[in-house]
């Protein structure tokens, strides 16, 4: 499968897998760079080859906020940067875990949840194993 | 062939800065025009290149053109946020230099204040990073506020008084929106919005609008006041999206900075006074550090206790800045007309003594379009 197919796009094909349970991301068959978010051609090597892998899920917080609002409103959230092992880095959230307790080098590993709008993301938790 | 010395800025005005009641953007930008044109002792009939960007006006060139009645030869409306305005000038020097235009003007204005109480932007969240709803561009800095103190260290101190030193050049500027005294404890006490920033970590709300007139050198000296050569311009895109950045605490001021004083054939060290876009505290830390100002990881160092503030060691945002001054959404232009007014000597109780060699600095984005513009007297040719 590669990245200019004649029906969908990657960011269709993305989403289709997400909303089946399956996070995949895209790994060019030309250089072997993993590619996020999904593109129609490798910002390493400019190669149109690229198929879909699964990561390992796991990851390494790079940077963390949290965005403060009002408990009537919702309250406080946090977004994160995490980077995964694959070498990629993507925009997330972790669950299950105190948001203060959040911060860079914290190993993360991810699941399928809801995002903001109830569509279906990719989210972290902390690695009990590891922390 | 070097754009070195080829144009100048040879008027320059604001408009409309804090509130401009019952005025549309483009009534507060061609109110800039005009008062641009005057200060350059240029007719509008002579203008025949525009340049300007918007930020809900898709179309803002063709507006442009259509409000001040001008045909003119060419119209620029690339748009790459804040910076947009300091990428105008280059265009603008390569129009001049090969005489495809004569007379340039940039220009920009916005009502977000009065129109709106927030920043007007037409921008939405990207496709991956809409499920965990940032802030935007709020929570794009504060990642890279974050990144910056785990990775250096840099502390909440230091930011503040980021926030401090513009507000203590505010004071020095009568033009400016809020010149209320700020100490560091005010910053951080003030609301927390995204970790690590606060309210008082971001730039203000306002109107304005602020207008250049460019012309070739030779033609420079034909105006009333003294020219302002463009000795340098550099650009650096990394990205669009923060999560998309490659390293959130090197941005794309590291290319721009270097191409700009490159073609200037300046160092930091020559620089006499500096207006970096400072959307948030963190902003001008990263810039510091990118341009060559101190070293990568020490601009916390670099700033703390009044390293930029009146009397510091290095003259950043005279006018207040977009933290203390003016903020009407896209401040590149603010930058420029600062450094007209710098090196024409125009700048009141905040003259830096002698200033001859100005940097420039917009930011677009989310930290992802960096433009550079060194700017110089007519000694520094």
């Amino acid at each position: 499968m590669t990245g200019m197919q004649k029906d969908q796009g990657p960011d269709a094909v993305f989403a289709a897998k997400l909303a089946e349970g399956v996070f995949e991301i895209q790994k060019c068959n030309g250089c072997g760079a993993h590619v996020f978010h999904p593109r129609v051609i490798c910002p390493a090597c400019g190669s149109a080859d690229l198929g879909w892998v699964a990561p390992t899920g796991r990851g390494t917080i790079y940077a963390r906020t949290i965005v403060r609002r009002k408990p009537e409103r919702g309250g406080d959230y946090n977004v994160v940067l995490v980077d995964l092992e694959e070498g990629v880095r993507m925009m997330a959230r972790v669950d299950g875990i105190a948001h203060d307790e959040i911060a860079a080098g914290l190993q993360v590993s991810a699941s399928i949840a809801e995002g903001a709008n109830g569509e279906p993301a990719v989210v972290f938790r902390p690695e009990r194993g590891a922390s | 062939m070097s754009l070195r010395g080829k144009a100048a800025i040879v008027g320059a005005a604001l408009a409309g800065c804090g509130e401009a009641h019952g005025k549309s953007a483009m009534e507060i930008t061609v109110e800039a025009v005009h008062g641009a044109l005057t200060d350059a002792g240029v007719s509008l009939g002579d203008v025949d290149a525009i340049a300007t960007c918007q930020p809900l006006d898709m179309l803002s060139g063709l507006t442009l053109a259509q409000e001040l009645g001008l045909n003119p030869k060419f119209t620029m409306n690339n748009r790459m946020g804040g910076s947009s305005f300091l990428s105008h000038t280059l265009w603008a020097a390569m129009l001049l230099e090969l005489r495809l235009a004569d007379t340039v003007l940039i220009c920009y204005g916005s009502n977000q204040r009065t129109a709106s109480g927030k920043l007007m932007t037409a921008l939405g969240l990207p496709t991956y990073e809409a499920p965990y709803k940032p802030l935007f561009p709020l929570s794009s800095y504060a990642l890279a506020a974050d990144r910056h103190m785990t990775q250096f260290g840099t502390t909440r101190e230091q930011l503040a008084d980021v926030a401090v030193a513009a507000r203590a050049w505010a004071q020095k500027n009568p033009e400016a929106f809020i010149r209320d005294p700020l100490t560091r404890e005010d910053v951080i006490a003030s609301r927390l919005v995204s970790d690590p920033l606060r309210v008082r970590d971001c730039c203000l709300v306002t109107d304005g609008g602020g207008a250049i007139v460019m012309r070739r050198a030779e033609a420079a000296k034909d105006h009333p006041k003294p020219p302002v050569y463009l000795l340098g311009g550099g650009e650096g895109t990394t990205h669009r999206d923060i999560s998309e950045m490659p390293d959130l605490t090197v941005t794309g001021a590291a290319q721009s900075g270097a191409s700009a004083m490159g073609m200037a054939g300046v160092k930091p060290a020559d620089i006499d006074v500096v207006q970096l876009y400072d959307a948030f505290t963190i902003n001008v830390i990263l810039f510091l550090e990118d341009l060559g100002f101190c070293k990568k990881g020490e601009g916390g160092a670099f700033v703390e206790n009044g390293g930029i503030a009146p009397g510091g060691h290095l003259p950043v945002n005279t006018n207040g800045g977009g933290l203390s001054c003016v903020h009407p959404g896209m401040y590149g232009i603010f930058t420029l007309v600062e450094a007209v007014r710098q090196l024409r000597g125009e700048a009141g109780d905040r003259q830096i003594a002698g200033a001859e060699l100005a940097l420039a600095h917009g930011n677009g984005g989310v930290l992802s379009s960096q433009v550079t513009n060194i700017l110089g007297t007519e000694s520094t040719l």
